[in-house]
């Protein structure tokens, strides 16, 4: 064996290792909670006169849920992707509207009672959601980010499909692309739909 | 103009005084402010073992970002609930995973992480001392000289000196 090989060797096995370090994104952390039951919550809807919603609401179905807020700046490069999708009625998709009402957005001094944040997040929300389209079956209300913490969100958007029993099945952190619709979520959708 | 260069040192001295002296003053004021110190203390303990997911590099007790603050808010409920560190940290490792914690649990997943450095270690090592042995053992071999070597290399050594 040639002597010279071996720090070569050592050298291009460091690139492969960089390669595929650098290629990682850092951001995307693997959830704990794919294969656990989605944690339950009751929250009020951007329709003021619909009753709270809770996971349990969508028990047998397959559905989605997306983490959305109007402040997020990537969630417009998402949502036309969502709208479109929605329109192929694949499965019912949930939005959870995460902390709408940001702490910058009070007046000086004063902090907003619970009631004036949630008219606020409402008729921010669903101004956005007319100008932008409107992918949801529904949306409900996260304003102080206690059921984010609940599911693990650190940064908006995110999505999660949950199965006919409640299960999280898949959690995506970012945005949602055309081809990852296509290359995974759909076929795990229809997947979880036979079973 | 004496006096008034006078009256400028006294006042920049007064300035001095009360800058340092405000200071301790505001220490106090915000510690003040803080809740409860005993809940503060165990939420600095806990979260500097806590990793921020928003900027991966901080602390959770460091971090400004706000899911940081509404973190930090969740964990002092948890402690005024009376949970212990440990409960306190499988909270939030049953929601955002292994990766919040700056000190990961010892098992199968992450035994590459604890003792991959040490393996590299030892394989290193190994390999150091492979290597040196096998130098020395060659080594005499090569350095050996002959006779008529030496006697050149002493007429070298003269010359040299000579010049």
């Amino acid at each position: 064996v040639k002597k010279f090989l071996i720090p070569l060797a050592l050298f291009f096995g460091l690139v492969g290792f960089l390669a595929v370090g650098l290629n990682r994104d850092p951001r995307e952390i693997p959830s704990p909670l794919v294969g656990k039951p989605a944690p339950a919550f009751s929250l009020h809807t951007l329709d003021a006169a619909a009753p709270m919603f809770g996971p349990d609401n969508m028990k047998g179905k397959v559905w989605m849920l997306n983490v959305w807020a109007t402040w997020c700046v990537a969630c417009r490069e998402e949502h036309p992707v969502l709208v479109a999708f929605s329109k192929a009625n694949q499965l019912p998709i949930v939005g959870l509207s995460y902390k709408e009402v940001q702490p910058q957005d009070q007046p000086a001094g004063r902090q907003f009672t619970p009631e004036e944040k949630l008219k606020l997040a409402r008729e921010r929300s669903a101004l956005w959601l007319k100008r932008h389209g409107d992918p949801y079956a529904l949306s409900v209300l996260d304003l102080d980010g206690r059921v984010g913490i609940d599911y693990g969100v650190y940064g908006v958007p995110e999505t999660y499909v949950i199965d006919k029993e409640g299960v999280i099945r898949y959690k995506r952190v970012g945005v949602v692309t055309p081809d990852l619709l296509q290359s995974t979520i759909l076929p795990l959708v229809q997947k979880l739909n036979a079973s | 103009m004496k006096l008034n260069a006078q009256c400028l040192k006294m006042m920049a001295v007064l300035a001095f005084t009360m800058m340092s002296l405000s200071t301790p003053l505001q220490a106090k004021e915000a510690a003040l402010l803080a809740e409860d110190p005993v809940v503060e203390t165990r939420l600095i303990h806990i979260s500097e073992e806590l990793r921020c997911l928003v900027c991966q590099n901080e602390s959770l007790a460091s971090s400004r970002a706000e899911l940081a603050n509404d973190l930090r808010e969740e964990v002092r409920k948890l402690i005024r609930a009376d949970k212990s560190d440990a409960q306190i940290k499988e909270y939030l490792v049953t929601r955002y995973g292994d990766f919040v914690l700056y000190r990961p649990e010892v098992k199968p997943l992450t035994w590459v992480l604890w003792f991959g450095p040490f393996l590299l270690l030892l394989l290193g090592v190994t390999g150091m001392v492979m290597y040196l042995r096998q130098r020395q053992s060659d080594g005499p071999a090569k350095q050996n000289l002959s006779d008529e070597d030496r006697r050149k290399v002493q007429e070298i050594l003269k010359s040299g000196d000579a010049s």
